[in-house]
């Protein structure tokens, strides 16, 4: 039987976290009123003209270091001209033959290593406008509705080199390309939303031939489980047309969630020519050497290289390392945490993040931005268990107090509620006689050799503290007592 | 060289303008008029010179990112005062099949 | 009144011996009594008009009056002025009421200038004749057979005319030099970029520039003072720091006052494909320059030719782009009837737009598209660059290049309108300074068989100052400029 290859590459629209429109001055926040964002520029009313905004370009440049790719000392502005209602000039501004980045490459894993996905080139753009078919809550009798708020919201394409070959690759390829935009604050990633979505170009060829096969589009795929889904659709049914003796025609495709399948758009029918041109209203973009370094100043370590220094400088295990690193804001919390806690306890604060406070976080719907409990917080807890004064317990429900504010740090909860973990042995000698003076068959038990009753006498005892003894110490106690 | 009646058709449907047969035909033979008047611009040997896209030798401005817009509702009612349908806010276009 | 200058217009407002309602009422008047025969305007609103020369009045009487306080202007229909119909000469707009002031519209309002009204012209700036206006023809005040030329022929004629003192114009390839030269008016167009585009309805942007038409030098110094300066909302504006256009004009220099000016003269522009009569009005006007101390040398421009070819390319291209977003969607003309979208779009465009914007949007669909943009387009940019370097090169020679502005006077309406080539030729010695992005003035400087001619005056970058000053010295010494057509006499 033939063995077939895909060969898949990944166009990225990631919305660029800034606050005005790439060409405008109106906002770009998600869930407006239709049309209360959209200004003279953005309905493109005659005359108008549009001025590129700073943030955008700062965003590119942020980008196109985060990946190892040439930031275009000079790039240029073009028009892609083509009619439909949510496009008010008539053309999108994007970037043609001169894109503001060219290169760089991913690193996805891929089995046991990782592997190298390259990047073809990022563009700057803006985004269209929606349009609200009849049906959606809406009857608008055989319209469409046309709402420009998004029309010019800043958009960087972010185009890979044909590199991967399985669904898999491809969701891992956007998974990692959506946690690095995230980590260097370009987009906020939301997909429900749109800020990130995928256009998959897929294609398949006999296992070991050279050429491409005819590749189709799937557009806007806006999760990374469609994305999965629809590549593995479109695998199998590019086979099964090709097994069946069918040829392949180039296509523009949408998938369809409920059926699983893709089909072809309508509207991209017509012959494609788009018409580029330099658009004449914005002049060549010119990127000096020092404000490329003054960004580069600016940017965050990135994933990879923090991975290689937690493992390095707090010798945690290397999939520790990797969950703290899945956001920039968790590697930001874990090292604050440390930073408080003492680099020996690293481990324990390591185990903190990922374990009790994610699962909290998970609990409530929470990002880690948004907990309740600071990492300057938790630091603090964590040097309260490393020197003692709490146990495991104690210290959940110090956390649990100040998840609900009842206290501003640990060592207020811990006085306010007198939780400090018993080691003084006078105190301790205290209440272990007044245990044993009370148990004396468990005594007796032990005595004959019960090993079983002196963990029930330690229990005895940590309930008569409530839970406040030091364990170990209430068992040395215990055992000089009884030997 | 000198344009068809098809290639004529085919630019009006990508400039979206309605054209008969008759109106083709018409302006097919304008068009190769300006055609010819254009080929002699066509003809210059212009190897190793730099296309000029405009008229200065400037680059792009930045904007601040700063939003500059208020008044949001009053605006959209003055903007949509001027339009030939609109609902709810929207503008409305015959349905959009995608 | 209606013969004085901008200057004299302000000191008699300044000095309260008119006030600028009873000035405003004047051009309005003289508005209703003649423009039925010129159709110079497109749009009058008395009452808005009147209310900003109350305004004004206002300032003046304050004190806090600037040089166009108080005058009455009128301004192309392309310019977007808040509240008051802005058509850009088509169907297409027939019915849009702009939301918002082009900026230069705002620095007149700033300035405390009144609206006095719109002017009528070719539709979307695509003509030569104003013959291609939906809203018809406009027509020579020297000659009502004849056309204003294009287009900006609307604020040719009503300057022209007198039924205003001046007018905004703007210019992609001669829309404004060649209607001033034809209605025997002072016309520039100044660098690109010197004057905002934000507001004014792209034809070819790269192209475009806003500019005046008016009676003088003196005036066009007045209202580019005005026009000129950075704005912030035009990527292409160029931040420089504000001018007055004024400030040379005033100088007293004896009798040879262009002593030391090198005056370029391109043997491209006194071919054969200029009216014999028209060479003769501006070698006469080259000597007079000689007299007031001016050296000629002769200069050539060798691309020029090629001018019109690239133009016809990149216009249209832009324009092609420009005017997609005449959709029939959110303002302007809408279909009546369609079946479905595409079909609205056809339709909407094939009624909205007019034979001749029709006609450059498939030009321009065309050499953009597959397969052809780098044989058009790109061809046509390279060109471009060839003719900026012969302008460059010409200017090591010579301060100012003269010539004629346009290859004949005045012609019949009718005449050229079956034939877009022969329309096209007319730009033939204005085209080239758009394409560079220079600035350049039109002059009057005699007649022909009763029609005015004009002589242009090109300048390196940014030397508007000095061809207002060169073209004022000259305005000093000769009458030409204060011809008037007859029929249009003041009443009183």
């Amino acid at each position: 039987m033939q063995q077939w290859e895909a060969v898949i590459g990944i166009e990225t629209h990631a919305q660029l976290a800034t606050q005005a429109k790439i060409f405008s001055g109106s906002p770009i926040a998600f869930g407006a009123e239709p049309n209360l964002q959209a200004n003279a520029i953005d309905i493109a009313l005659p005359g108008v003209l549009p001025v590129l905004n700073r943030a955008a370009v700062e965003c590119a440049i942020r980008f196109g270091l985060a990946v190892g790719g040439k930031i275009a000392p000079r790039s240029v502005f073009a028009r892609k001209n083509y009619f439909y209602p949510d496009l008010p000039k008539g053309y999108q501004i994007s970037q043609y033959e001169l894109p503001v980045v060219v290169g760089g490459s991913l690193l996805i894993p891929a089995g046991e290593s990782d592997k190298e996905i390259r990047l073809t080139r990022a563009h700057l753009e803006e985004d269209a406008g929606k349009s609200l078919h009849e049906g959606a809550g809406q009857h608008f009798r055989g319209c469409s509705g046309i709402d420009l708020n998004r029309a010019g919201t800043p958009l960087l394409e972010i185009v890979s080199e044909p590199d991967m070959r399985s669904a898999i690759e491809a969701v891992a390829y956007a998974k990692a390309l959506h946690a690095l935009v995230r980590w260097i604050g370009i987009c906020d990633g939301n997909m429900q939303e749109g800020s990130f979505r995928c256009d998959a170009n897929v294609s398949v060829r006999p296992a070991g031939r050279q050429e491409f096969g005819t590749r189709r589009e799937i557009k806007n795929l806006n999760s990374f489980r469609f994305l999965q889904q629809a590549i593995d659709y479109e695998i199998q049914w590019q086979i099964a047309t090709l097994e069946d003796g069918g040829r392949i025609g180039q296509a523009t495709v949408l998938f369809d969630p409920e059926t699983g399948e893709t089909r072809s758009m309508r509207s991209k029918e017509d012959a494609h020519d788009y018409r580029y041109f330099p658009d004449p209203d914005l002049l060549p973009l010119v990127i000096e050497e020092s404000w490329i370094a003054e960004i580069r100043a600016q940017l965050p370590e990135l994933p990879a290289a923090k991975r290689e220094r937690l493992i390095a400088d707090y010798g945690l295990p290397a999939y520790d390392a990797k969950v703290l690193t899945a956001s920039l804001d968790i590697a930001k919390y874990f090292e604050t945490a440390v930073t408080v806690a003492g680099a020996a306890h690293a481990k324990t604060c390591a185990n903190w993040v990922m374990v009790d406070l994610a699962a909290r976080l998970n609990r409530e719907g929470r990002e880690i931005g948004e907990s309740p409990v600071s990492a300057q917080q938790l630091g603090s807890l964590i040097a309260r268990i490393a020197d003692g004064t709490l146990s495991t317990s104690l210290a959940r429900e110090v956390f649990d107090a100040l998840w609900t504010g009842q206290g501003a740090s640990a060592d207020e909860v811990i006085a306010a509620r007198g939780l400090q973990q018993i080691s003084d042995s006078t105190e301790l000698e205290k209440l272990i006689d007044d245990v044993l003076s009370g148990s004396a068959s468990l005594v007796a038990e032990f005595r004959s050799g019960k090993e079983k009753a002196f963990n029930a006498l330690v229990g005895q005892t940590m309930k008569a503290t409530r839970g406040k003894a030091n364990p170990q110490r209430v068992s040395e106690l215990l055992r000089r007592k009884l030997g | 060289m000198a344009l068809t009646r098809e290639q004529v058709h085919r630019i009006a449907h990508l400039a979206r303008i309605e054209i008969s047969d008759a109106e083709a035909d018409r302006t097919l033979e304008q068009l190769n008029d300006i055609f010819a008047l254009i080929a002699e611009m066509q003809a210059v040997d212009t190897s190793g010179v730099e296309p000029m896209a405009h008229a200065q030798d400037v680059a792009q401005r930045l904007r601040a990112d700063q939003i500059t817009e208020v008044d949001q509702l009053t605006r959209r009612t003055a903007f949509q005062l001027i339009a030939p349908q609109t609902e709810d806010g929207l503008y409305l276009v015959p349905k959009v099949i995608e | 009144m209606i013969e004085r200058s901008l200057r004299e217009i302000a000191s008699s407002l300044a000095e309260r011996r008119i006030s600028s309602v009873e000035l405003t009422r004047l051009y309005l008047d003289r508005i209703a009594r003649h423009n039925p025969a010129l159709n110079a305007f497109i749009t009058i609103d008395e009452e808005a008009s009147l209310a900003q020369a109350r305004a004004a009045d206002e300032r003046l009487r304050r004190g806090d009056a600037g040089p166009l306080t108080g005058i009455p202007i009128a301004h192309k229909d392309i310019f977007c002025s808040e509240g008051w119909l802005t058509t850009c000469g088509s169907r297409m707009l027939a019915n849009f009421v702009s939301p918002y002031d082009a900026s230069v519209i705002a620095r007149f309002r700033a300035a405390g200038a009144v609206l006095l009204g719109k002017t009528n012209m070719d539709e979307f700036a695509m003509g030569s004749s104003n013959e291609t206006s939906f809203f018809g023809p406009v027509r020579n005040p020297w000659d009502l057979t004849r056309v204003p030329g294009g287009s900006s022929g609307g604020s040719a004629a009503a300057v022209a005319a007198r039924l205003a003192p001046a007018a905004t114009g703007t210019d992609t390839g001669g829309s404004i030099r060649q209607p001033a030269a034809l209605c025997n008016l002072t016309g520039m167009k100044p660098t690109y970029g010197v004057v905002s585009r934000y507001g004014m309805i792209a034809f070819a942007s790269s192209l475009d520039q806003g500019g005046p038409l008016a009676r003088s030098a003196e005036d066009c110094a007045v209202m580019l003072s005005a026009m000129a300066g950075f704005d912030d909302r035009d990527s292409t504006s160029l931040d420089r720091p504000a001018e007055d256009f004024f400030r040379d004009l005033v100088s007293d220099r004896g009798s040879r006052p262009l002593s030391g000016l090198r005056i370029g003269l391109p043997a491209e522009f006194f071919d054969a494909g200029c009216d014999r009569e028209i060479i003769e009005l501006v070698d006469a006007a080259v000597a007079d320059y000689r007299r007031l101390g001016a050296e000629t040398v002769s200069i050539s421009l060798p691309n020029m030719r090629l001018s019109v070819p690239a133009y016809y390319v990149i216009a249209p291209a832009e324009a092609s782009s420009n005017l997609a977003r005449f959709d029939g969607v959110r303002y302007g003309y809408r279909a009546a009837e369609y079946h479905d979208l595409i079909d609205m779009y056809r339709k909407t465009r094939a009624q909205g737009f007019g034979a001749e914007v029709k006609r450059r949007i498939l030009i321009g669909t065309y050499v953009l598209s597959h397969g052809y943009y780098d044989a058009y387009y790109l061809q046509a940019q390279r060109i471009r660059r060839l003719i900026a370097n012969d302008f460059a090169e010409a200017f090591r020679q010579c301060d100012v290049i003269a010539g004629p502005t346009s290859p004949t006077t005045a012609f019949r309406l009718g005449e050229k309108a079956a034939d877009p080539v022969q329309m096209y030729l007319s730009d033939i010695y204005t085209i080239a300074v758009n394409l560079a992005g220079l600035p350049a003035v039109s002059i009057p400087c005699g007649f022909a068989a009763g029609l005015p001619a004009g002589l242009q005056l090109i300048g390196n970058y940014f030397t508007e100052a000095r061809l207002l000053d060169v073209a004022h010295r000259y305005q000093m010494v000769t009458g030409w400029h204060l011809q008037h057509p007859r029929g249009f006499d003041s009443e009183d």
